[in-house]
């Protein structure tokens, strides 16, 4: 009898607690500073809704909330459902832009006249961040440390042809490590990826004598583990001795990460050597659509500190919108994200590599060609 | 009280309703039982208790109906939802199932054959590795243990099978398997000539050998608790009767209360071999899924289940990738039946032996 009156009275102050503590969510809108910012207010008001990559997420968070507080009137959100689901969702019509890791191919170039006012859809680089080979390796692995690679041994490890850690052509890039003959696990993306394209474009770019697979979002082959999602990667090194992996440098963690030998050096991942790989990169020719800017990623690069396995997203609008204020919002919103300001926001949240110079400068330049009226 | 009808059901093998204990006298087989229950509880009938009973009686067939309404709704929405995968034109759902496996299959059969053979092995292994563990401690809690520690356990299994499936998911993700990798990694060393237990053991184990001992752990406190409940209903006078002809106790269990159980162990199993077929959160957490026919339950990207699979896969399946994903439904939804179906036939077997 006693116990029960005890619980109950545990029930009734831990759910007052939480409905104390739901009360407080409800209650984040910034302090009001309008008499400060009304000069600023570019007049953008209204919901606005973007979908798509899950690797943007980040940064599209973090550029949604120093926007908004530029713009009081304009509420935005950003459902991170998947690149492919995002640009559908953008090809229905049902949101401003879009956000994917692959460009448009020519069906949804097509597709998009239906719902642009005028013209076809555009791509334009946003948020590109390094991707890096880590490890987890006792006596060797640990934060900031590296070991030198090229691209042949990575892609000999992660192709199942180097089983062990002590191997010669790990040892002769390191002679001052000392390795131990630990069995090498590799862990991959169970799922589609945008990272994994990337890694395998790398790969196969730089080592394509040791790379016979074509770049995909699928693991071509059956070596290793397969985790699910990036967490599930890097949760999988975490728990043995003697993995490898690929994933964002952010949740490089406690792990060593692999320096990738460029030309004659090895370069150590870091978000503004990603930057200079991206920002020299060409432009690929794009035979459909108009006002385009997408990169042709010179994975194979020897420009000395340039770091190539890095991820680029874009983010994909119509050159004019049926209904004039989306128009101006998705002008003024890409305008900011891809000016220096809104790169630093990212790549201060996120580590991702902020961009500039005359990449950026083009694609704002097809950004400033949105109809706003 | 419970003491007679128990004594009294000694030559049959259910114990019968209470309340019949002339009728057993005569009627071996029970057969005298069925007219006298009637007229039980209702002796001293009113008028208004008669709207009562009407009412009572819709009410208890609405809920039977709403039972088949629902099974069939659920058949008619994977029939419904999978049928563009099967009518579609081949060239687009070869291609929905390459993309869905990365190149691996490109029919129905291809890639469903290898996912249900990973369900099936997973949920036999789990199935085999937590019977015997289960049984053991339901002999333990009914026939040695003292009260006290009875209860305690009683409480405990109780409490582990009422604990949700992603909470051992998680743990055993994260806790148990780097836990047992040097147990898998000597298995593999020693017995690694048995074909099943092929070396070199995965480091993280996240392999079939790692799923199957999380799922065992998961359905093992519903096998033991509906076991313990069956041996506790073993006819006390069979019990005596054993040990008064001299056996030891362990021959008195052999002799009394496992043959007695049997058919409740069997139908206990299938129950919980039903949730290891259908777990989700727990392997999609603990298995590196694979496509292969392989058995060797060391090895990492060797199988995957098919409910795992769908989770997987659904966030990212284009319209016709989901019906894809859904006809596998439709497969677990057949297998789960027919394994129901074989547990009623056994269990009916050893009903009326």
């Amino acid at each position: 009898m006693h116990s029960t009156t005890c619980k109950r009275l545990i029930a009734v102050v831990s759910s007052f607690a939480m409905m104390a503590a739901l009360s407080a969510c409800g209650d984040n809108t910034p302090a009001d500073t309008t008499g400060a910012t009304t000069g600023k207010n570019s007049g953008i008001s209204g919901e606005f809704h973007g979908a798509g990559a899950s690797s943007q997420q980040g940064a599209v968070e973090a550029w949604i909330a120093t926007y908004q507080s530029k713009n009081r009137n304009a509420k935005i959100a950003y459902n991170p459902s998947g690149s492919g689901a995002g640009v559908s969702t953008f090809l229905t019509g049902a949101t401003a832009w879009a956000g994917t890791d692959a460009p448009l191919n020519d069906q949804q170039i097509e597709q998009s006249k239906a719902i642009c006012k005028s013209g076809t859809a555009f791509d334009v680089p946003v948020y590109v961040s390094p991707i890096a080979v880590m490890f987890n390796l006792k006596g060797v692995s640990g934060q900031g440390k590296h070991l030198n690679m090229d691209a042949a041994v990575i892609a000999r490890i992660f192709d199942g042809k180097i089983t062990e850690w002590n191997d010669e052509a790990i040892k002769s890039e390191n002679p001052k490590v000392n390795l131990p003959a630990t069995p090498i696990t590799v862990v991959h993306r169970s799922d589609k990826s945008g990272t994994t394209n990337n890694f395998t474009s790398y790969l196969k770019a730089a080592a394509p004598n040791d790379w016979s697979y074509e770049p995909q979002e699928n693991w071509p082959n059956e070596v290793g583990q397969a985790a699910k999602g990036t967490d599930g990667v890097v949760s999988s090194i975490g728990q043995a001795d003697g993995t490898i992996g690929y994933a964002d440098l952010a949740k490089a963690g406690n792990f060593g990460t692999a320096s990738v030998k460029v030309g004659a050096d090895y370069v150590a991942p870091a978000a503004d050597a990603a930057a200079k790989t991206v920002n020299a990169s060409p432009l690929r020719p794009m035979p459909k659509g108009s006002k385009r800017v997408v990169v042709n990623v010179d994975y194979a690069t020897s420009v000395a500190g340039d770091y190539p396995i890095v991820s680029s997203s874009y983010a994909v609008a119509c050159p004019a919108y049926k209904d004039a204020k989306t128009g101006a919002f998705v002008r003024d919103w890409l305008g900011y994200v891809l000016s220096d300001g809104g790169q630093k926001v990212a790549s201060d949240n996120t580590g991702s590599a902020a961009l500039g110079g005359a990449l950026t400068q083009k694609a704002l330049k097809s950004v400033n060609t949105i109809q706003a009226k | 009280m419970a003491n007679t009808s128990e004594s009294s059901g000694a030559g049959q093998v259910m114990p019968t309703a209470v309340g019949q204990v002339s009728a057993t006298l005569s009627a071996p087989g029970g057969g005298g039982a069925g007219g006298r229950r009637n007229d039980l509880g209702f002796s001293g009938a009113k008028p208004g208790r008669h709207s009562q009973d009407k009412i009572f009686h819709a009410a208890a067939v609405g809920c039977g109906a709403l039972i088949l309404v629902a099974l069939g709704a659920v058949v008619l929405f994977l029939l419904l939802r999978a049928w563009p995968i099967f009518a579609g034109p081949q060239a687009k759902t070869s291609a929905v199932f390459a993309s869905l496996s990365g190149g691996k299959a490109h029919g129905f059969w291809q890639y469903v054959g290898p996912l249900v053979f990973g369900t099936v092995v997973i949920a036999a292994l789990a199935l085999a590795i937590a019977f015997f563990v289960a049984v053991g401690v339901a002999l333990f809690i009914t026939f040695y243990a003292r009260k006290s520690v009875r209860t305690v356990l009683n409480y405990v299994v109780d409490l582990l099978a009422a604990i949700p499936s992603v909470i051992y998911g998680l743990w055993g993700a994260l806790v148990l398997v780097p836990a047992m990798y040097p147990f898998w990694n000597w298995v593999s060393v020693h017995l690694g000539w048995i074909p099943l237990f092929a070396g070199p053991a995965a480091n993280p184990p996240r392999t079939v050998a790692s799923a199957a001992v999380i799922l065992a752990i998961m359905i093992m406190p519903i096998i033991t608790s509906m076991t313990r409940d069956i041996f506790a209903a073993t006819p006390q006078l069979n019990q005596e009767a054993a040990l008064a002809l001299g056996a030891t106790k362990w021959e008195m269990i052999k002799l009394t209360a496992l043959p007695f159980a049997k058919s409740g162990m069997v139908s206990a199993s299938m129950l919980a071999l039903g949730r290891a077929l259908g777990e989700t959160m727990a392997v999609m957490m603990v298995l590196s899924p694979g496509m292969t026919y392989s058995w060797h339950w060391l090895q990492a990207s060797k199988s995957q289940t098919i409910a795992a699979n769908i989770a997987a896969q659904y966030p990212e399946a284009d319209s016709l990738g989901v019906s894809a994903l859904i006809a596998t439904g439709l497969v677990l939804f057949v297998i789960t039946f027919v394994v129901n179906l074989l547990a009623r036939r056994i269990t009916r077997k050893g009903g009326t032996r």
